[in-house]
């Protein structure tokens, strides 16, 4: 039973050898390498359905915070120099195995979903092959014992994400979306690169998680170089989970296919911060001192409460569905960052689990609905509305994970949110707490718009809606059920969420862990529906006065008293509350986003081109646009210098060398 | 021990294959200078390798004549496919990758 855990290398090994595989002979199989990548990733998902079982059927040892198991942990020697040895290794514990089954139950949907999304794509095989990868770096972090091979796992998502993103790089947006995903992940990474060097020489050279949390925790470690390290390691999560400043790559990661976006934001990549986070949690309690006795603020609460509400607002100024989609998740990463740096281990780390679920059925409805009802396009204005009557499947699916993303009551979300908020709340952090109940109104008010714009109403579009086939609709309604029943792993009576991850590092630290408490609950739900009902109100509103005037002018009549009332809150939404704060709040909010923060992530390298562009280009796409030609006119004048040496001969070349090694040469005779 | 015979040759074919590869317009001819170019090394660690009295030498010149086996085999290969897209093995006359 335990073979899986002791030999937990099996699960990432599967779509490993499956990217191969369908790289290869992919294109020769009757189903262009799909097969492949399905039965690897089901393989995968019993792999990873074996380890829930077996930890779960693990013997649990009771402490003061609860019953824990002890993690399986394998390892050898990688190599060694000089007398230091590098280790690998597989650690297999309750948050290994919880990320294991979200991962691959996803990536299995999503790769089962795409069979029908992606039919008839140009780079069908490819994109399955690079699916497969992406699935193993995922896997690759999340059972790694040491930090290189987290580090690994972590890069190798990267190439894929932006193999991935610019699947269609004809279109030139979108092979710059994938550049500046990677690029801005990729200036995260270099934090994780000096977070994990830091921290090696912070704990006695080792590169071991679990070591590394320990010493920390006992403090055997130099709190100096544990702040610094701890600090490096929030740029690689603030880059990776799309944290406020760096989150502006992941709405542009739209560019990539529907499917991808789901994996990207419901199961592997953005996730990997927030992973990191409780991985490395040692590090952060104690660097940043999360514990009772802080101070009920730190810089990675800040950052993740910053995240929650600035990426909420501008989720209500977006008409492309995708992006609500894309800015709801780095709020909701925000929520998991801020739960983690408040202490809320559990809460956080639930909230990945319940938000992998419906964030993934709500990207696969976007694109249920792209791909059936509104002629491949995004657009929610445009092309979209009135679609309930055409896609029944895809709107039941939705508006049940945008209720769970909402936190309503029985839903998964409610009971992660409602973790969040109780535990930060408990452990001091109740400004926390109150930008947590404010986020959770404000999702419940834009997932409202959205729901509105796309499924209600009349349809706007052009095409003929349809629902989607099978293979488009079984995913979401598999996840629709994930959404309604993952919340009770942890709801109020039930512990199983907690007993299971609890770990090692976590009773070690002293993390407090508390039962559900129905007051704050209450509070949230209610004004969460508040919000809700606000939203859902202006925009039947908006509808009703736009279309009937008739019933307006015949309502005058009957009493206009109430109809001037009622246009007073007209003004009053649109004047006052849409004007004066939807408006410039989020559109400020937006053009911060696209033109102060991009600017400073392209950073110094595009700064003189992006200096000229803001004179004659206006303020618009300044960040977007300097990056690239940035980037293109550097390598271009350095090209033009030297391809007067590329002649194209290649005897010339052999000529240059030989005179070069000669001239070596007669150097080494001449000055030794 | 003639020592400074042997190396004497060894230069000899060294510069022979130079001007043959950087000279020669028939690409077969090129590929067969970097032979000569190649053997030429090899003489010099037998060479040095007697002189020493030690194996070491004999065992890299295996190496180099491994490795010369397989550059050829390639080389040949780039060479036929050149021929088969431009009837001609003239090698100055491929240039498509100036700059």
């Amino acid at each position: 039973m335990n073979w899986i855990l002791n030999e937990f290398w099996v699960v990432p090994a599967i779509p490993f050898v499956s990217f191969w595989l369908i790289l290869f002979v992919g294109k020769r199989l009757p189903a262009k390498g799909a097969e492949v990548g399905i039965a690897a990733l089901g393989l995968a998902w019993l792999g990873a359905a074996w380890s829930v079982v077996a930890w779960i059927r693990r013997p649990s040892y009771p402490t003061p915070d609860g019953p824990i198991r002890h993690y399986v942990e394998k390892g050898s020697t990688w190599f060694s120099a000089g007398g230091v040895k590098i280790t690998f290794g597989f650690h297999a514990d309750g948050l290994a195995v919880m990320m294991l089954i979200v991962v691959t139950s996803i990536s299995l949907l999503v790769h089962i979903y795409s069979t029908e999304y992606m039919r008839g794509d140009v780079r069908y095989t490819y994109f399955y092959a690079a699916l497969s990868l992406f699935t193993c770096g995922m896997l690759v972090l999340v059972t790694a014992a040491t930090t290189l091979q987290g580090l690994f796992g972590w890069e190798m998502m990267g190439v894929c994400s932006f193999m991935l993103i610019g699947h269609w790089w004809e279109e030139q947006a979108n092979s710059d979306a994938a550049l500046k995903a990677f690029f801005t992940t990729r200036t995260g990474d270099i934090g994780l690169l000096v977070g994990v060097t830091i921290l090696y020489f912070a704990a006695h050279r080792t590169f071991n998680w679990e070591s590394l949390n320990q010493q920390a925790l006992h403090g055997q470690a130099n709190h100096t170089l544990l702040l610094w390290g701890a600090l490096a390691l929030m740029v690689a999560v603030i880059g990776k989970s799309a944290q406020f400043p760096l989150h502006t790559w992941l709405p542009d990661a739209m560019a990539g296919p529907t499917p991808v976006s789901a994996l990207i934001h419901a199961a592997t990549m953005v996730v990997a911060g927030v992973y990191l986070v409780a991985r490395t949690y040692g590090v952060f309690w104690v660097a940043f001192s999360i514990g009772p006795g802080g101070h009920g603020v730190n810089v990675l609460a800040i950052v993740g409460g910053i995240t929650v509400i600035i990426a909420a607002a501008l989720a209500f100024v977006q008409d492309d569905i995708k992006k609500v989609l894309a800015y709801s998740t780095v709020s909701q990463l925000g929520y998991m960052v801020m739960a983690l740096a408040c202490g809320a281990w559990v809460g956080g780390i639930f909230h990945l689990f319940t938000h992998a679920f419906f964030k993934a059925c709500l990207f696969l409805g976007a694109g249920s609905v792209s791909h059936s009802g509104s002629h491949h396009s995004f657009d929610m204005k445009k092309d979209m509305g009135g679609l309930r009557k055409y896609m029944p499947t895809t709107y039941v699916t939705f508006v049940i994970a945008s209720c769970a993303l909402a936190g309503v009551f029985p839903l998964a979300g409610f009971w992660s949110k409602d973790e969040i908020l109780l535990s930060a709340g408990r452990n001091g952090y109740w400004a926390f707490t109150a930008v947590g109940v404010i986020g959770a109104m404000m999702t419940a008010a834009y997932m409202t718009r959205c729901v509105y714009l796309t499924f209600h109403g009349e349809y706007r579009g052009h095409g003929h809606p349809h629902e989607s086939p099978r293979s488009i609709t079984t995913p979401l309604i598999i996840l629709a059920a994930l959404s309604i029943s993952a919340g009770w792993l942890n709801a109020f009576g039930f512990h199983f969420f907690a007993d299971w991850t609890r770990n090692d590092v976590f009773t070690a630290a002293g993390v407090k862990d508390y039962p559900f408490s129905l007051p704050l609950a209450g509070i949230a739900l209610g004004l969460a529906l508040v919000a809700a009902i606000f939203a859902g109100y202006f925009y039947v509103r908006e509808e009703f006065v736009f279309k009937g005037a008739t019933s307006r002018s015949e309502l005058a009549k009957a009493g206009h008293t109430f109809l001037v009332n009622k246009y007073y809150l007209d003004h009053l939404y649109t004047g006052i509350i849409i004007k004066g704060i939807r408006e410039p709040v989020a559109r400020g909010a937006y053009w911060f986003n696209q033109n102060v923060l991009d600017a400073i992530v392209n950073g110094v390298a595009t700064y003189a081109k992006k200096a000229a562009s803001i004179v004659y280009d206006g303020i618009d796409q300044v960040g977007i646009d300097g990056a690239v030609n940035g980037v293109g006119a550097g390598a271009e004048s350095g090209g033009q210098s030297l391809r007067t040496l590329q002649s194209g001969k290649v005897q010339q070349y052999a000529a240059i060398l030989f005179v070069a090694v000669a001239l070596l040469a007669l150097g080494l005779v001449l000055f030794t | 021990m003639l020592l400074n015979q042997f190396l004497i040759l060894s230069a000899f074919l060294f510069c022979t294959g130079i001007y043959g590869a950087l000279s020669r317009k028939n690409a077969v001819l090129v590929l067969m200078s970097i032979e000569l170019i190649l053997n030429a090394v090899n003489i010099n660690l037998v060479a040095f390798g007697a002189f020493k009295n030690t194996p070491v030498g004999q065992v890299f010149a295996l190496f180099v004549v491994a490795i010369a086996a397989a550059e050829v085999g390639v080389g040949l290969a780039i060479v036929l496919i050149i021929y088969r897209n431009r009837r001609s093995i003239d090698i100055t006359s491929v240039d498509s990758m100036k700059g």
